[in-house]
This record gives structure tokens, C-alpha cells and sequence, in this order.
């Protein structure tokens, strides 16, 4: 089991009539790993994982789950579980009925059964609710339910459809971390599906970002903010400034562009780029640096001038929005790492300043 | 609670506050008490004209006939005001009542089971369908209600007649005809034919508010397809199926038209006993004829309680 992935896609494509939800996707997915697929809502994310449930089977391509081929296997033969979005729990059984209905259908003796049941049910801390039913549970404490239901299977791997989706901001803030530890203590791979940005990256080893039924980047959290390799996600995944132009020179991982209104301005380059081609320079707010003109010191990096436009305090950070030139502004975020009242310590609307854009924060990708 | 009265500590404006509170509380009581008795009003008003028919036209007949079963036929059929049970043993006594009661019950039994066997899967059937063509669907379940029903029990005489439509397409094959038309096997067709709208029309209601994503987490839980038939999908439509069985059970029970017409009046049933006592037989015997129903409703009574009850168990 050590070397073949728990779950792998090969060239996986679903059609719905002309135009593919999921589109030739491949992914590897190792055993105990908590794995996101992120994307915009219509991308594909459920289709892939009803196709590892068995629920839809690919229009062409492969699926295995630990080496073995699902090509014929119906989804009760499948050794994964699902949690549902609206969770779909039994709503004529009471929590402990719907705990033990996947330990009945396998069979199992009563006596084992029992003991299964309360463990998963004491997991979730939901043991004092054995006996209601569905509908006489908040939205989280189903939520939970839904979630013992499967992991009481022991599966190889859990399928979580945007599980959080129908709570408010704070239980599912709790429950991100609840579900958290609890793959660390069950060692279960998780796949898990949302479109919140915020939620993949907390929660996820790896995260795959979809778009349009394409896998458009697979890596850690970190490599997907920090490493966008592509447009697409470089805008999907927090904040960034844009700024397009010609790629005029590439050198050691490095390029520099020049934009139509006379700037120019150098970035990590994953792929080296032509000169003469068009690319895009990322970089996001937080990663540009504003100073004052006095402060301004002997610095490698080219300053650029700017204006200050606006400005929002928000507590933790404030958020400026800095004019360069007539056609073109940008978002600069600081952190206030310093309490103070004075109203000279913040940026006001007008001042002059200088900008700098460190080229290690920076990426140049291809359009 | 406790919140929103901090001053517990016994303070002057504390204890004042609670007569206010008790006050309104007594102001509110009695609004709502006004609101209800006046609801009761109104509630008693509109059920009056109905509760008025109900008794004229239902419990007093009732009545009559429970009056009617224990007195005495005389020989000429008119009525002898004398007390008696003899109508009864005599109906738990003679074979051709016992076995009249028996063959009603059996074929009710079957006409259920078998439109239950053919409705469940077509209420399912058009369930899947997408809506427009759902509308049409159901629509065509009701036409044959357009009809009368005599009419239509006319028309399968004209299928299932020796020189009908089935022998003599049969014959024109060169096979034997057989014999449709008087046979106990025409009866059930009839009546399957007639009850199937009452039994698919519940149960579709009944299987268009199940979940079918339910379906899938019982797939998604190791349940065959059967599996999850039987343990999700039944006991969640089972208010459709009590109800359609119902529906098709009742009236077949008490039936005399079909198995007159398409059955040939070959064999008795209850319906057709009971029609024969009060108008056919010379003379007519209306004290045994009313007892005869008498136990008949109580059978049904008896009947959907029973049913009632399992199927609720069911669904626990
Ligand atoms: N059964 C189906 N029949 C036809 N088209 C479908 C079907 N299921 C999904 N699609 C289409 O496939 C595409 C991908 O759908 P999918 O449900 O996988 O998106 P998603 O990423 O889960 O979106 P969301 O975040 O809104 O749930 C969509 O354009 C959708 O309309
Ligand atoms: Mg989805």
C-alpha cells in the first residue's frame, strides 16, 4: 500500500453532453493526506468526486483507488465514504440508526456493531444524542453526524463535499479545526471539495485549483500563494496586483518587463519567457513596500513614485491604494505592528511616496 | 431568562418591575385567550353545513342499517320489528356467506398487491421524468376518469370477449381462442384497471418528496441497490403506499360491478350478495343484507387499523 497513491486519476475526462465537466485531469493523492480541490462554483470539483464515489463514471480516462481500477465497481463496493453537502442523513432513522446502517450492511454481527457505533458517535461528541433524530439537530450537530456515518466504515479514503458550506462563519471556523485534528487522529485520507479559498489553505496538505474542469495547479498551501503558476490562480488565491507587459530581458530565474506606460519591473520566472513575449507580473499587496521620500535609503531596487490615494484602516492591516500614473493604481497592504493613536504613524490620502516592488516577491507568468 | 433581570439583589425598582412583568403576562393571557375562543367560534361555524350532511346522509343511514340488522325478515320481505342475532349466525354459519367474505377479501388483497406491484414502479417511472413531460404523464393516469365508469368496464368486455379484440387477433394468428370474458382472472383485470390511478397518484406524491440524494449516501454506505430500496426509499414513502392501499382496498371490498360484468356473476362476492339481499332476490331479505354490511365495515375498520399500525412500525 506505501508507494501506490490512495486515489489516482489518469487523464480523466466527464462529459455532460458537448462541453467537459472535468477535463482530462490527473492526480495522485497518497495515503493520509488531507486533499483540497478548490475552485469557482461550476468547475467540476463535485463531478471528480462522485466520480471517485462511484456516482458518475468517466467518459473516458482511468480511476483507481489503491492500484485497483473502479471502472466497474459500483459505489457500495467502493472503499471510500461520503460526506454529503446537505448531508443527507437518514431522516426515519434516529443518529445511532444512521451511524450503524453502513456497519449493517456489511453484515456485522450486533454485538460489534454497538461498540463501533458509540466510538464514532463519541469522536464527534454526539453520544448524548444517540437516540434523536435528524431533524431535532442543529445544522452542525448533522453535520456530524453525517461525519461519523462515514468515518464509522473505516474507509480508506473520506469524500467531503463542501461540508462546511451551510454553517455560519464561527461553527465553521470550529468545525475546520475539529475536522483537522480529527484526519490527523484517524490517519483517513480526506479529500475535501470547497470553493472557500480561506478553508483550503488552512485545512489542506495539498490543494488542487480547478477551473473550468481543468487542474490548473497541484501543491502545499504555501507553493499555491506563494508560486501561482498561472494567472488564473495567482487571482483566485488571495490578493494580487496585475501589471502586464513585454517581457524585455530573462536571466538566472529572474525577468523583467516593460509595460505599456513606461515601467519596468523585474519578478521570479517559474518558465523562462522569450523576450518579446507578453506576461504578467504578480505581486501581492502585502509584498510591496511603501516609504516616505525621506526615508528612502540606498536601496537596490529601482523606488517608484507614487501618490497616495486611499487609504482604509482595518485593525489589523491597513490597505492603500497608490496611483502611479494617470492609468494605473495599486493595493499595498501593512501591517500595523505598531499601537499607536498619532495620526502621522498612518498613510493619508495625497501624500507622496516611494514604492518598491522586490523582485524576489514578484512573479512574471506567462499569459 | 435570567439575563434580562439583573437586579435580583431585591432592589424597590426590581420588584416593580416583576408586578409589570406579571401584568402583561395576565394582559397577554387574556388576549389569548379572547383570540382562541373566538377561532373556536369561527372553527364551529364553518364545520356546521358538514358536520349537518355527515349526519344526515352518513351516520343516520348508518344507523337504519344497524337497526335493520337485528330484526327479522318476513316471508314476503317486509320487516318484523322482532329483536333478534339470527342474521348474524346465520352469516358466520352458511358457507355461501363465509366464503363470499373470504373470496372478497382474498381478491381486494390481490387487486392491492398487484397495483401496488404495477404503480410503484410507474410513480417512480414518472417521477424521473422531467416536469413537462411529469405533467403529461399524470394527466394520462387521470384521462380514463373523463369516462364513466360502466362505460369503460363495457369496453373491456368488447377486449376480453370470446369474438373480441384478444381471440380474434388470436384466431387471425391461428391460435386457439381462450377464455377471457366470465372468469375470475377478467375480474381482477377489471378492477387492477380501474383502482391503478388511486394507487399511483399518492404514491407519487409520496416519491416526489423523497430525497433521491438519500439513494446515493445509502449506495455511498455499501447498500445494493435492493438494500437501499428496502431501508430508505420504502419506509420514506410509506404514507404514499398506506394511502394508496387504502384507497384501492376500500371500495374493492364492497365492489359488484366488475365481477357482474367481466366476471359473469359467476362466483359471489360480498358486494354482489349484498345487492342481490336488498334488490334481486324474491323475496328480499334487507335484515341480512344490512348485517352483511355491518360486519363488511367492520372488516374494513378492522383492516386499516391494522395496516396503520405496521406501517408506522415500519417506519420506526
Ligand atoms: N448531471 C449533470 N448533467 C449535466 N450537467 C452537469 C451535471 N452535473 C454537473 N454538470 C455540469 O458540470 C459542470 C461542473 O459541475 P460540478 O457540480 O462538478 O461543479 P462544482 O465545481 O461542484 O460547482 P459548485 O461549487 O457550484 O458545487 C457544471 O457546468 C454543471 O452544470
Ligand atoms: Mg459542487
Amino acid at each position: 500500500m506505501s508507494d501506490t497513491p490512495a486515489i489516482e486519476l489518469r487523464d480523466v475526462i466527464k462529459r455532460f453532453g458537448e462541453t467537459p465537466a472535468v477535463d482530462r485531469v490527473s492526480l495522485q493523492i497518497g495515503d493520509g493526506e488531507f486533499f483540497s480541490l478548490l475552485g469557482p462554483s461550476g468547475c467540476g470539483k463535485t463531478t471528480t468526486l462522485r466520480m471517485i464515489a462511484g456516482f458518475e463514471y468517466p467518459s473516458s480516462g482511468e480511476m483507481l483507488i489503491h492500484g485497483r481500477s473502479m471502472a466497474t465497481i459500483p459505489p457500495h463496493r467502493r472503499p471510500v465514504n461520503t460526506v454529503f453537502q446537505s448531508y443527507a442523513l437518514f431522516p426515519h432513522m434516529s443518529v445511532e440508526q444512521n451511524v450503524a446502517f453502513g456497519l449493517q450492511m456489511q453484515r456485522l454481527p450486533k454485538q460489534e456493531i454497538a461498540p463501533r457505533v458509540s466510538e464514532a458517535l463519541e469522536l464527534v461528541r454526539l453520544g448524548h444524542l444517540a437516540q434523536r433524530r435528524p431533524n431535532q439537530l442543529s445544522g452542525g450537530q448533522q453535520q456530524r453526524v453525517a461525519l461519523a456515518r462515514a468515518l464509522v466504515n473505516q474507509p480508506e479514503v473520506l469524500l467531503l463535499d463542501e461540508p462546511l458550506g451551510a454553517l455560519d462563519q464561527k461553527l465553521r471556523k470550529e468545525m475546520q479545526l475539529e475536522l483537522k485534528s480529527l484526519q490527523h487522529r484517524v490517519g483517513i485520507t480526506f479529500i475535501f471539495v470547497t470553493h472557500d479559498q480561506e478553508e483550503a489553505l488552512t485545512m489542506s496538505d495539498r490543494i488542487a485549483v480547478m477551473n473550468q474542469g481543468k487542474v490548473l495547479q497541484v501543491g502545499s498551501p504555501t507553493e499555491i500563494y506563494e508560486r501561482p503558476t498561472c494567472r488564473f490562480v495567482a487571482d483566485f488565491i488571495g490578493e494580487t496586483n496585475f501589471i502586464d507587459g513585454e517581457v524585455v530581458e530573462s536571466d538566472g530565474g529572474y525577468s523583467s518587463i516593460v509595460t505599456p506606460d513606461g515601467l519596468r519591473l523585474r519578478g521570479l520566472a517559474p518558465r523562462t519567457l522569450p523576450a518579446g513575449s507578453a506576461a504578467t507580473l504578480s505581486i501581492r499587496p502585502e509584498k510591496l513596500r511603501l516609504t516616505t521620500l525621506e526615508q528612502a535609503g540606498p536601496e537596490q531596487v529601482a523606488a517608484l513614485p507614487v501618490s497616495v490615494e486611499l487609504v482604509s484602516y482595518i485593525g489589523s492591516d491597513t490597505r492603500i491604494t497608490v496611483r502611479l500614473n494617470e492609468q494605473r493604481t495599486l493595493d499595498v497592504w501593512e501591517q500595523n505592528r505598531r499601537s499607536t493613536l498619532d495620526r502621522n504613524a498612518y498613510w493619508q490620502p495625497g501624500e507622496q511616496a516611494l514604492l518598491f516592488c522586490p523582485p524576489d516577491n514578484a512573479l512574471v507568468l506567462a499569459e | 431568562m435570567r439575563l434580562y433581570w439583573p437586579s435580583e439583589q431585591g432592589s424597590a425598582a426590581s420588584s416593580s418591575c416583576k408586578r409589570t412583568k406579571e401584568e402583561c403576562r395576565l394582559a397577554f393571557d387574556l388576549i389569548e385567550r379572547t383570540r382562541v375562543q373566538r377561532d373556536r367560534r369561527n372553527l364551529m361555524a364553518l364545520l356546521l353545513p358538514g358536520l349537518l350532511w355527515l349526519l344526515l346522509f352518513f351516520a343516520l343511514p348508518l344507523l337504519i342499517i344497524l337497526l335493520y340488522s337485528f330484526i327479522v325478515s318476513g316471508p314476503r320481505g317486509n320487516l318484523i320489528w322482532q329483536a333478534t342475532v339470527g342474521n348474524y349466525t346465520d352469516l358466520f354459519t352458511r358457507a355461501i356467506y363465509l366464503n363470499a367474505y373470504l373470496r372478497s377479501i382474498w381478491i381486494s388483497l390481490l387487486t392491492t398487491l398487484i397495483c401496488l406491484l404495477l404503480g410503484y414502479p410507474l410513480a417512480l417511472f414518472i417521477v424521473r421524468q422531467p416536469p413537462h413531460v411529469r405533467t403529461l404523464l399524470l394527466f394520462l393516469v387521470l384521462i380514463p376518469f373523463w369516462t364513466n365508469f360502466l362505460v369503460r368496464i363495457y369496453a373491456w368486455q368488447i377486449i376480453l370477449a370470446n369474438n373480441g379484440l384478444i381471440n380474434s387477433s388470436l384466431r387471425a394468428l391461428g391460435f386457439a381462442p381462450i377464455q377471457l370474458l366470465n372468469t375470475e382472472g377478467a375480474t381482477l383485470i377489471g378492477l387492477v384497471y380501474g383502482d391503478l390511478p388511486f394507487m399511483v397518484l399518492p404514491l407519487y406524491a409520496a416519491i416526489d418528496r423523497f430525497d433521491f440524494t438519500l439513494m446515493e449516501a445509502a449506495a455511498d454506505l455499501g447498500a445494493s441497490r435492493r438494500q437501499a430500496f428496502l431501508r430508505v426509499m420504502v419506509p420514506l414513502t410509506m404514507p404514499g403506499i398506506v394511502a394508496g392501499s387504502v384507497l384501492v382496498f376500500i371500495p374493492t371490498l364492497g365492489q359488484f360491478v366488475v365481477s357482474e360484468l367481466l366476471g359473469g356473476a359467476k362466483v359471489d362476492y360480498l358486494g354482489n350478495l349484498i345487492q342481490r339481499l336488498f334488490l334481486r332476490s324474491n323475496p328480499p331479505n334487507w335484515p341480512l343484507g344490512s348485517a352483511m354490511a355491518i360486519v363488511m365495515m367492520l372488516l374494513l375498520l378492522a383492516f386499516i387499523l391494522w395496516y396503520f399500525r405496521i406501517s408506522r412500525e415500519e417506519d420506526r
